[in-house]
């Protein structure tokens, strides 16, 4: 499968991305620099974390206008697979690919952790490799990582399955102890309508190795793998 | 190029008193005079006075610092350079460096952090090496200080504010509180970075006629002074001098990363370095200085936030992310077009001469015109006269009541100097570049080297207590201390960078203490075989006559060939032996727990160099075979202390039974003392005759103390019997409590 990893200015984690796809996963990936407008024939889009711009003004808020993403919705808009982790997820957001938004942390300050999730919908492209109810270990690192939207999107969100991924504790309760940001209904990633956008918080390309944080987010590439065949 | 330099209207005369103003003595304005032949123009006095200031000349600690050794079979690139070098296997060299920004930080916490971590990855990246891992030291005043909350969350801030948006991680660190800094707080943020040997870049200028290029961020009035700041002494005025602290943008220092290293890939560059402490001035004299050559600078041509600044203020500004390059004459449009990829300023404003002169023109005039020499490597040196105390601080207050081991224990994990630093590294990104083995919490932090076996333990130690009782037993203390963690993490140590904190070296004490510490490190150093290949110091960590203690700041890389053979501090299976090495008794002298209750314990006892090196070779070799479970040093707090932490096991607790015998019961040195080196082991119990040999074979004290167990609890002899969950209950929360935050 071919994939493209977006590298903004500011981006963090698009070497981790590449790793995780190319050497760990023996995937085909490439990086799409931002002032491109070719997606090279990609098959899956990735938007990695890190500080796009800077995050100056509002996180994601300027990386959307890069020519780049003039694709990336297009992309989208065509139906092809596009998955944003952390600031990826934000900038998906700031363009409108996905609902919602993601706002500073409830504790006003960074936070790098491992936390678990509990898989909500498994009959995603993304999550195909998973079963409902699954708790995974997965690594966050963000500012702002509050999720919001209003509460009547959020019941549609719910009712249509939209809600992907919930913060839980280890054994797959729902705790305020548990959220680590303060995310409503404890959101840690969702997908748009037609289930081929996807935004996470948490960092899947951060636990592809047994001694690097453990092999949990092998299986939400390899979910996206299978969907591409 | 003819004529002398001419002074611009409005600038303030130049004598004696203007000389003083900017921290120069009556004797080197006189030496000025001399060099340049005439009353110098204010910009060039502002040049002097900045190039010849402490933090640019080490003036007084130059001499001293020839002593340490920095040569070994591993090193790339000793001292003289932005940062050492060591090769690490497999064609890779690890560059590396720690470096001070005590008195911005203390001036304006978060800005003077970030700015810290900004200036050291610059020093890192300029050697053609991307920068893979952060450390930091950081001390601070009491923790009920009124003043420390402010400052602990502006510093732990910043550093995560720059460090995280640049992509590097933040591995491993320190923190301390402690009156003695109450009023000069220490930041030292340390980087290393990764560069294929061959590959490497250098700070020295050649090639007659060479286009000297400025990269990065526009010119504007912040940091003007900066570095004479940073070699003064603070008083009441010193918040006055927030406006010399620099603002950094890690999102341009993100980009100049990429672009330079880039950049470093044409082949095209013959010199590079940050325009640091001394901006501009310091980058353009130093370069062309270690090539023998001299510069032509032509200030209209340099990027400007605002129009109007002078030449004095455009050369001494300390603006942050910006880099000047000496290029290969005829290539300066494919370095401009990699810069301009990343969206970046790069003009040329000078070019290389072979005159040995350092010029800058102005609007069609010279302004500046100096033997370059006397700016850079020929600045003066001081021979500074030390002198020991008179009276060494000792033991003054008998024991008075000794709290029970038990209670002991629990006010030990509460103290914010042994608990857990889990509310500090949380704000860090410890894990981006997918190499982070083992990350703070734990001996030393290990980042392996992508596409490798081979890995690389990172260890950051000080120890102000006992280096305020002796100066060099407590610097050979730390070297010790660092080395030792390293090793328990499996790896050997195989180098070291320094930063010397200490107080104003007019003073013959201070100058004394320095000069016992730079000895202190130097023995470590040759008995490890771990050459000092690059360091800083800082002076003038005093507020109103009150020096800090005398605090060397020693960071130790260690290697080892394969990271899946990494050890951490904590027990891993019920049933594994619990073991006990160690090169001497242990003391509480300079102890946390002597802090912690009132009580000044005895003098330092003296350290067996040989014993050392063997407890780290004994270590290297049981990690090597596999034969080692867990290793964790004994530190602040003591056995008991380091006991319980190695029962914090993430994964899940466990719990430890441990005898120290009739003497060791009711003994708070043995349960709480420090000084000596000491770690504690777990391991197979098959391998104890293996293990045994390891160690009681090099002369060590050997001992089998205890075993781990599946019940969480920690029972040490009759004395502590303790429930393992509510002890790290205590250790987790004692920060957050402190500072009311319980997220």
């Amino acid at each position: 499968m071919k994939w493209g990893v977006v590298r903004f200015p500011g981006s963090l984690d698009d070497g981790d991305a590449i790793h995780a796809l190319a050497d760990v996963m023996g995937q085909d990936a490439r990086i799409l620099w931002h002032k491109d407008e070719s997606l090279n024939g990609v098959e899956c889009i990735v938007l990695p974390g890190g500080f796009s711009y800077g995050d100056y003004l509002r996180t994601g808020a300027i990386a959307r206008f890069s020519p780049i993403m003039k694709s990336v919705a297009k992309f989208a808009a065509d139906g092809g697979l596009v998955i944003g982790t952390c600031n990826g997820f934000q900038i998906l957001c700031e363009a409108h690919l996905l609902p919602g938004a993601l706002t500073r942390n409830r504790s006003l300050s960074f936070v790098c952790d491992r936390v678990w999730l509990r898989v909500e919908n498994a009959g995603t492209p993304f999550t195909r490799a998973t079963k409902q109810g699954d708790v995974l270990r997965l690594p966050i690192k963000h500012g702002e990582g509050l999720y919001v939207a209003p509460e009547d999107e959020l019941r549609q969100m719910e009712e249509r399955g939209q809600v992907i991924l919930r913060y839980v504790d280890a054994d797959g309760r729902e705790t305020d102890a548990a959220n680590p940001n303060g995310s409503m209904r404890s959101i840690a990633g969702v997908a748009n309508e037609r289930f081929n956008v996807f935004g996470l918080m948490p960092h899947p390309e951060h636990a592809v190795e047994p001694m690097l944080g453990g092999e949990d987010g092998l299986k939400i590439f390899q979910s996206i793998a299978w969907s591409a065949r | 190029m003819s004529g002398h330099p001419v002074s611009i209207a409005g600038e303030p005369t130049v004598n004696v008193e203007q000389a003083r103003i900017f921290g120069l003595t009556q004797d080197e304005y006189r030496k000025i005079h001399e060099i340049v032949g005439r009353t110098p123009t204010y910009t060039e006095l502002g040049v002097f006075s900045v190039m010849w200031s402490e933090h640019c000349s080490y003036k007084s600690s130059r001499r001293h610092l020839r002593k340490l050794p920095s040569k070994s079979e591993l090193v790339v690139q000793g001292p003289g350079e932005n940062a050492g070098a060591i090769d690490v296997g497999d064609g890779w060299a690890a560059v590396f460096k720690i470096e001070s920004h005590n008195h911005p930080s203390f001036v304006e916490p978060y800005q003077g952090a970030a700015t810290g971590v900004g200036g050291i990855l610059r020093d890192i990246f300029t050697m053609g090496a991307r920068p893979v891992a952060s450390m930091n030291s950081l001390k601070f005043g009491a923790f009920d200080h009124p003043r420390t909350r402010f400052l602990l969350g502006g510093v732990v801030g910043g550093i995560g504010g720059y460090g995280n948006c640049v992509g590097v991680p933040t591995v491993a660190g320190e923190v301390m509180f402690d009156a003695a800094y109450n009023a000069n707080i220490l930041v030292n943020a340390f980087c290393l970075g990764l560069v294929r040997k061959g590959e490497m870049m250098s700070a020295k200028a050649r090639g007659v006629g060479n286009p000297v290029l400025y990269v990065g961020s526009a010119t504007g009035r912040d940091g003007i002074h900066g570095a004479s700041m940073a070699s003064a002494e603070f008083d009441k005025e010193s918040e006055a001098k927030r406006p010399a602290v620099q603002v950094g943008d890690p999102f341009t220092e993100k980009l100049l990363i990429e672009a330079c290293l880039e950049a470093g890939k044409t082949g095209a560059i013959v010199a590079i370095q940050d325009m640091g402490a001394a901006g501009l001035t310091s980058s353009s004299s130093e370069m062309p200085s270690h090539g023998g050559l001299g510069i032509e600078l032509d200030l209209d041509k340099v990027p400007l936030r605002e129009a109007n600044l002078t030449p004095y203020e455009i050369l001494l500004s300390e603006s942050q992310e910006r880099m000047l390059i000496v290029a290969e004459r005829g290539r300066e449009a494919e370095l401009q077009a990699v810069f301009e990829k990343w969206d970046l300023h790069a003009v040329v404003i000078g070019r290389i001469t072979d005159d040995q002169r350092w010029r800058a023109r102005w609007h069609g005039q010279v302004v500046a015109d100096i033997p370059i020499g006397a700016l850079a490597d020929d600045a003066p040196l001081y021979d500074r006269p030390a002198a020991a105390p008179r009276v060494q601080r000792q033991s003054k207050i008998p024991f008075t009541e000794k709290p029970e081991p038990a209670k002991a224990l629990r006010a030990l994990l509460d103290n914010p100097n042994v608990a857990s630093k889990k509310w500090v590294y949380r704000q860090y990104d410890s894990i981006v570049q997918s190499s982070t083995v083992l990350g703070p919490g734990s001996d030393a932090a290990v980042i392996r080297i992508k596409n490798s076996r081979r890995a690389m333990a990172l260890k950051v130690d000080s120890n102000p207590r006992a280096c305020a009782l002796d100066p060099y037993i407590g610097a050979v203390g730390v070297v010790c201390e660092a080395a030792r963690n390293v090793a328990c993490a499996g790896a050997r140590p195989v180098g070291i960078t320094n930063c010397l904190n200490y107080g104003n070296p007019e003073r013959p004490e201070v100058m004394w203490q320095f000069i016992r510490g730079v000895e202190g490190l130097r023995d470590a150093s040759l008995a490890f075989g771990a050459p000092v290949v690059s360091g800083n110091v800082s002076f003038y960590n005093e507020t109103e006559g009150h020096a800090i203690p005398p605090t060397p700041t020693i960071a130790v890389l260690g290697v080892m060939n394969d990271f899946t053979k990494h050890v951490t501090q904590f027990f891993k299976e019920p049933g594994d032996m619990i073991v006990l090495v160690r090169t001497a008794l242990p003391s509480l002298a300079a102890s946390e727990y002597s802090a912690t209750f009132g009580i000044d314990g005895a003098s330092l006892g003296a350290i067996d160099l040989a014993r050392e090196a063997a407890l780290i070779d004994g270590l290297v070799e049981g990690a090597e075979q596999g034969l080692i479970r867990s290793a964790h040093d004994i530190a602040e707090g003591g056995l008991a202390v380091a006991l319980a932490e190695a029962c914090f096991n993430p994964r899940a607790i466990l719990g430890a039974e441990v005898e120290l015998g009739q003497a060791g019961n009711a003994d708070a040195d043995a349960f709480f003392g420090e000084g000596a080196s000491t770690v504690i082991l777990s391991i197979a119990p098959g391998d104890a005759a293996r293990v045994g040999k390891l160690f009681a074979g090099r002369g060590l004290e050997f001992a089998i103390i205890g075993q781990v167990t599946a019940d969480p609890r920690l029972k040490i002899g009759s004395a502590i019997d303790d429930d393992v969950s509510e002890l790290q209950h205590i250790y987790e929360d004692a920060i957050p409590r402190r500072l009311g935050s319980g997220d």
